[in-house]
């Protein structure tokens, strides 16, 4: 379904993302993992045309996307859920889910398929429906988060991609977070790329996953065999702190 | 036709080709960073790991041969601390020196799963019982075959090496279904089944996987009629897994080399230029999910050639011909790589000198047999008849304990080894395969 070759993308001068490949098969959670600054927001920018890659190829469902721009990436079918819950405050939780259909809202009968996926995105968040005349600002975390990934699941997207969903959030309500995304892949057949600072719960959920390390991918492989990985456990998993014998 | 791992087995070229570039990008970013060797390699050529960007890019990247394995005895071309290693392995190398490879606890499950393949290939399923009859310790193949059984859910019989009598009383008494060793043995098993008036009807068997050694196709026949079963071939090396590198399905038309997992390139083994497909040539392997023991462009020095053409069978994955021949000297004896060189440095070191030398190899009665003559020198002649004896017994010993195999040594008068423009021909391999 998404298919990444040498992608090399840059912050002014600075190489952030260095010869990535990588691919999605539909219906798949793929997540990515990797520490702080390896350019895991970055590679997601870069797929839905917000920092477009300096070289490489990104073919979605057979068509290069790499030039195009990020409206035109939405229409596609990808939709990105960015960190830290960006709504607009301001506006009602009714309004901010609307406008993650402005591109349906352009004809008639793209808005009342939008009328529709709104009500599937209240019956999977129930809370959003209570608070649809609520302004977004006087929603809890959690709440927030929910309201970020209906707005994007508001365009219908084929591809999610979630950016650090469960960032500053209670564990309990990441934990739900974590249930919704399961649940859309298996009930919506939603294809996800998961990028994830809790490395274990993104593992537990992925069918397979990446390392980026520095702008470099190292590792590849099922999220069973990243579980185990004593590289992935030592440096994302927490464990083994202690000081290591080296050879 | 069962097959272990659709997803990957049956994968379409274009998927692969994606999917080996993910892994061969991954695998060079983890050998740059992990291990000296790569990183100098690399270095010296001022190839960067960016520079990889298709698949075709791997011709870029530099041999590795056993003398790098060498130099870096023991753990030098390890990609992963010590500690994480939960397995060492090791085979013969040229010198003296064993080469080591080690294991994670994911290499051992991805192992596993490689070699069920080829046994699901084979016919084997969950209802087998499987007597195993390679060495166990420090070789590869018995532990490799019998992860892949266990991973399937056969019985595993561990029987190991030798003892035929014993084997065919288990292979009669326990139900034997599926036999493992190399294909020498099996025929030295059906020898003596014969000898014993054993009715191979009797026995259960139904599979037999042979590998270690190469046989011919007439070798296969005799075993199949002699000992009632389907015999097919797998491929493996330790240096690069084991076995688990390419295995036989039932149409028996080559090897399905497991491509997610390992990249084949054919080579000339003078020039190292690369041979297009369906020429034979030495093969040349990159491994693309090894976590302990990664192994980039690895000189396997045997000569095969691959096959592109789509197989009946429904896997996907390019086909190698049978292995006959070694670009190299090595010979295989009984299923165990012996290096002339190993056995030279043996017989100097305990002759403290450097007499004139053969080494011929047969097989008689289906068991390979490999005995080193040695030309009396002065030196050996002045000794008195008790330390002649003494020193060719500790010759024996000493080459037995480099090689891991038993061998003959024999004293002959000087002068007495056929010269071939003055040159005595070190290797004389009479068997026919």
């Amino acid at each position: 379904m998404l298919k990444i070759k040498n992608i090399n993308t840059y912050y002014g001068q600075v190489h952030v993302l260095k010869n990535v490949s990588l691919h999605l098969t539909a219906g798949e959670i793929v997540t990515l993992i990797g520490a702080n600054g390896a350019g895991k927001t970055t590679l997601l920018n870069s797929l839905s045309g917000i920092v477009p890659p300096r070289s490489g190829q990104i073919i979605f469902d057979g068509v290069p996307i790499n030039d195009l721009a990020a409206h035109q990436i939405v229409k596609m079918g990808i939709s990105q859920v960015p960190e830290g819950r960006q709504v607009f405050k301001p506006f009602s939780v009714e309004d901010n889910l609307e406008l993650g259909a402005y591109l349906q809202y352009k004809t008639r009968e793209g808005k009342a398929a939008a009328k529709e996926t709104n009500e599937m995105i209240y019956a999977l968040f129930p809370i959003l429906r209570e608070r649809r005349k609520q302004l977004a600002g006087t929603l809890s975390g959690g709440e927030l988060q929910m309201l970020s990934i209906g707005r994007a699941l508001m365009a219908k997207p084929k591809l999610l991609l979630l950016d650090e969903p469960s960032m500053g959030l209670a564990p309990i309500v990441a934990q739900e977070i974590f249930q919704v995304i399961e649940s859309l892949s298996r009930e919506k057949k939603t294809t996800i790329l998961l990028v994830e600072q809790n490395a274990r719960a993104a593992l537990k959920l992925a069918n397979r996953g990446y390392v980026l390390e520095t702008g470099r991918l190292i590792l590849e492989g099922t999220a069973a065999d990243l579980l185990q990985n004593k590289e992935v456990q030592r440096a994302y998993l927490g464990k083994d702190k202690k000081e290591i014998w080296e050879r | 036709m069962n097959i272990w791992d659709p997803e990957h087995e049956c994968i379409s070229r274009d998927e692969l080709e994606q999917l080996q570039l993910e892994r061969l990008q991954a695998i060079i970013n983890r050998v740059h960073k992990n291990v000296t060797c790569y990183r100098r390699k690399f270095d010296d050529l001022g190839i960067i790991a960016e520079d990889i960007r298709s698949l075709s890019d791997l011709t870029k990247l530099p041999f590795t041969t056993m003398d790098d394995l060498r130099l870096n005895y023991p753990y030098g071309m390890f990609a992963v601390p010590l500690r994480e290693v939960v397995r060492i392995h090791s085979s013969s190398g040229t010198t003296s020196k064993p080469i080591v490879v080690g294991y994670t606890k994911n290499d051992i499950r991805i192992w596993s799963n490689l070699v069920a393949r080829f046994m699901t290939a084979a016919g084997v399923t969950r209802d087998d019982l499987v007597q195993i009859a390679f060495r166990y310790g420090l070789y590869t193949g018995a532990f490799g075959l019998h992860y892949g059984a266990e991973a399937i859910g056969a019985s595993v019989i561990p029987m190991g090496t030798g003892n035929t009598e014993k084997q065919i009383m288990i292979m009669q008494d326990y139900k034997t279904t599926v036999l493992v060793s190399t294909p020498s043995y099996a025929l030295a098993l059906a020898d003596r089944i014969e000898q014993l008036g054993v009715n191979p009807k009797a026995l259960s068997l139904k599979v037999g996987l042979f590998g270690g050694e190469p046989w011919s196709e007439k070798m296969r026949e005799e075993i199949e009629k002699r000992l009632l079963l389907s015999a097919t071939d797998n491929y493996g090396l330790s240096e690069v897994i084991g076995p688990g590198i390419a295995g036989e399905c039932s149409c028996k038309k080559g090897l399905h080399i497991y491509e997610d997992a390992f990249i084949p390139e054919i080579i000339d083994p003078e020039t190292g230029a690369i041979m297009s497909p369906g020429h034979s040539g030495e093969l040349v392997l990159t491994t693309l999910t090894k976590e302990a023991f990664p192994m980039i462009r690895y000189r396997t020095g045997d000569i095969t050639s691959l096959n592109y053409a789509q197989c009946e069978c429904g896997r996907t994955l390019v086909r190698m011909e049978k292995t006959m021949q070694r670009s190299d000297d090595m010979l295989i004896i009984r299923g165990v790589n012996v290096f002339p060189s190993q056995i030279e440095e043996a017989l100097f070191s305990v002759a403290q000198g450097e007499p004139p030398y053969q080494i011929v190899v047969e097989r008689k009665e289906a068991m390979d047999s490999l005995e080193v003559i040695v030309e009396v020198t002065d030196k050996i002649f002045s000794l008195e008849l008790q330390k002649q004896r003494s020193f060719l017994e500790t010759l024996k010993k000493r080459i037995g304990s480099v090689i891991g195999i038993t061998v003959e040594v024999k004293l002959v008068e000087s002068k007495s080894i056929p010269r071939l423009k003055g040159k005595i021909v070190r290797v004389v391999d009479k068997r026919q395969i």
